[in-house]
């Protein structure tokens, strides 16, 4: 048999297996069968590519053409064109927005060319469900090296030197927790692995989970090591089947090959972990509310101190990372420290993933280093906002976070930069919004997050966030005053002080912000009872337009309320108290005469 | 597969998977390797392009020597064929005709090796818009 002469990697995340790529690796495999080119080429599922926007996404190595938006019924002209023939196939490779042209490789496109991936170093390029290819690359061998040849504070330091930072929001020293874990003297700790990703239109650890089980397997291990427990668990939100399969899989692979279990590269040091599901509860992402959540009771945080790393799981000693905290480690430790410190800002060290969604053309997972400004990310990496539209705001940190606008564009990313600028890192989501976006329709809509996810424990963030809800819906809907500003800031600035735990004390940002860069639009809403970007109905009104109006009757024959009355052949007209704003009316006139004031 | 019992362990298996992802590997940075495009039309397969890759990518890997085999299109020099373009890492490419399993040895032995030219250049005479 011939060496292979080629890999096409075809993406099995959940967006791209959303869109039948599955059902692509199995046609692949029957053309290539059928052409015998079975022991030549090799079909590969990875993880996530990052390029969402226009997925399912197929790679072609070693020439790395990069097909965007295939569909099964593409992969026979794949074989047969790209392989059979060594000619691209044109219409499915990317085209660049600002040019039109089409862009054959991965390394030409915007997408790719500022990100650099250490989080994501494995995602699209292994196969996950394959330890194998982990190994190929340097899997399992950070955790080798940690086991082997170092003692656990010699460890802990070169993480510590990194100055790598929590990713899942916070930003506290990494290498700092584990040395309080490890000098919290108990005969049983744990190390739990954060897997409940919450935020809207976040997913970085579920594609780092999907795309590199192995690579968090191998940290937590590592952490064991350094902390002195021999069980790691995750906790996971059962809403991520996916990302449950393939840690199991993992796990199992780990447990075969040795790596996780007992006398772990022939020491005495044991390790193994378990997977515990969350029910999707967002406050069971702050670590204290996690735990209890495992343990079988109500997730509710409770306060600290004392801290996880004292008494955490079932009382005992307790490290708590995130996904992406973890998928950090082995290169760090590999690489070294120094290597680490030299990409990013003075006090973020490394990279961030974003989950880039919203009016953004390339909405997808990019990971780039710390200090990457807002403008390189949304313009560069996300290709601008879509249909050419400008530029309002970015909400960053999810519903903990806060909007971020134009005159941040060029603010730095990183940890003090993004709260100074009164938003936060979070863990990752950015969510763009372009001039159509009501800023007041925006905090609403976080307000409504938290108030389902508040636990109910404390009466500031229960009863105070039902509150600012309702203050912000009745402004939405035009009947707000002035006052009502005064005390939205007032109570949002309580709850802010005095809630129990982060979820409570974060839940105001999306008003606090907004209110400080959008004030004109609040003002617009109570003063003029107008909504500047058009998205709130109750403040808008149908019109039409008597000089186009042609009167074909079309719109009145739609209307579902019969609020729209005229003459054939006559200029019609809408009565307003019966128009239920549904916008039928504007979608079908042929002629624009209708428009939303 | 035998159990990880040690760290020499997985080095030696890290070292035997390595060339599994190879491929992978060195498709991410083409500009730093050698590489070598076979012209595989339907006139280069008639004429054997298909064996003058498999040649390349096997005596490749013997002597091995990291390189980036792939194919490509019609080059026009129809009345060459095989054609294969080779390209040193920061030099011009160079396009050679009439391959056979016997050239290409040449072609590894002096060219990628040595940086000679070997006898059977074809002068490009054309440009691709990437290089304009």
């Amino acid at each position: 048999m011939g060496k292979l002469k080629s890999h096409i990697l075809v993406c099995a995340g959940t967006g791209c297996r959303a869109s039948q790529s599955d059902k692509i690796v199995t046609n692949l495999k029957t053309v290539l069968e059928e052409n015998g080119l079975e022991n030549e080429v090799q079909v590969v599922t990875t993880g996530c590519f990052g390029f969402c926007e226009k997925g399912p996404v197929v790679k072609m190595v070693p020439d790395n053409t990069f097909y965007v938006q295939v569909t099964p019924e593409d992969a026979s002209e794949i074989v047969l064109e790209h392989l059979v023939k060594g000619r691209k196939v044109e219409r499915l490779l990317y085209v660049d927005p600002e040019t039109q042209k089409h862009v054959s490789d991965s390394k030409h496109m915007g997408f790719y060319k500022k990100q650099i991936r250490i989080a994501l170093r494995n995602c699209g390029f292994i196969n996950p469900e394959n330890i194998d290819e982990y190994i190929a690359r340097d899997g399992y061998a950070a955790l080798g090296k940690v086991v082997a040849e170092m003692t656990p504070e010699q460890a802990i330091q070169i993480v510590k030197d990194s100055g790598l930072r929590g990713r899942g929001g916070g930003g506290f020293p990494t290498g700092l927790k584990w040395e309080l874990t490890l000098k919290s003297k108990n005969e049983q700790k744990y190390v739990v692995c954060n897997a409940d990703e919450g935020d809207p239109g976040a997913f970085m650890d579920r594609s780092i989970l999907e795309g590199d089980p192995h690579s968090v397997l191998e940290s937590m291990a590592i952490c064991g090591y350094c902390i002195g427990a021999n069980t790691g668990l995750i906790y996971i939100r059962a809403e991520y089947p996916l990302a449950i399969q393939r840690l199991k899989i993992a796990i199992e692979q780990a447990r075969e090959y040795g790596l996780l279990g007992s006398n772990i590269f022939g020491t005495n040091f044991n390790f193994d972990v378990e997977i515990r599901y969350g029910a999707g509860a967002f406050v069971c992402g702050e670590e204290t509310a996690l735990i209890h959540s495992m343990e079988g009771m109500r997730g509710e945080p409770t306060v600290k101190p004392p801290f996880p790393a004292v008494s955490g799981y079932r009382e005992k000693p307790t490290n708590v990372n995130n996904v992406e905290t973890f998928a950090n480690i082995p290169p760090i430790i590999l690489k070294g420290s120094d290597w680490f410190k030299t990409i990013g800002t003075e006090k973020s060290k490394g990279t961030k993933v974003f989950a880039l969604a919203g009016k953004v053309n390339n909405v997808g997972l990019i990971e780039v280093p710390m200090g990457t400004t807002l403008r390189e990310v949304i313009f560069d990496i996300g290709g601008g906002i879509k249909d050419g539209k400008k530029f309002k705001a970015v909400q960053t940190g999810g519903p903990s976070g806060g909007c971020l606008t134009e005159k941040h564009l060029d603010t730095p990313i990183d940890y003090d930069n993004l709260l100074a600028s009164g938003s936060m890192m979070g863990s990752g989501g950015m969510i763009v919004m372009d001039e159509d976006d009501c800023m007041v329709s925006m905090a609403r809509f976080y307000l409504e997050f938290t108030v389902e996810e508040s636990c109910g424990k404390c009466a500031p963030c229960r009863i105070g966030n039902k509150r600012l809800h309702e203050m912000l819906d009745k402004i939405t809907l035009g009947k707000g005053t002035e006052d009502d500003l005064v005390k939205l800031k007032n109570l949002a600035n309580v709850i802010r002080d005095t809630s129990l735990c982060g979820l409570g004390q974060t839940s105001p940002n999306p008003v606090l912000s907004t209110m400080d860069n959008f004030m004109n639009e609040y003002l617009a809403h109570v003063r003029d009872g107008k909504c500047p970007a058009g998205q709130c109905k109750a403040l808008m009104q149908y019109r039409i337009d008597q000089h186009k109006c042609v009167g074909c009757t079309l719109c009145s024959r739609v209307c579902p309320v019969d609020a729209i009355s005229g003459e054939r052949k006559a200029p019609h007209k809408i009565n307003h108290s019966v128009c239920i704003k549904c916008g039928a009316c504007m979608e079908k006139c042929k002629f624009g005469a209708i428009s939303l004031e | 597969m035998a159990k990880v019992k040690t760290l020499a362990d997985l080095r030696k298996m890290n070292e035997d998977l390595k060339n599994k992802i190879n491929l992978r590997e060195m498709g991410d940075n083409p500009e730093s390797l050698v590489q070598v495009k076979v012209s595989m039309a339907t006139c280069g397969i008639a004429s054997g392009a298909k064996e003058v890759m498999d040649f390349f990518i096997d005596e490749l890997d013997k002597q091995n020597i990291a390189a980036v085999v792939t194919q490509t299109g019609c080059m026009g020099y129809c009345y060459a064929e095989p054609t294969i373009e080779v390209t040193l890492p920061g030099q011009e490419p160079v396009v050679y005709g009439y391959v056979n399993e016997e050239k290409a040895g040449t072609i590894i032995e002096r060219h990628i090796k040595n940086g000679e030219m070997v006898d059977g250049v074809i002068p490009v005479n054309y440009q691709t818009p990437d290089k304009q």
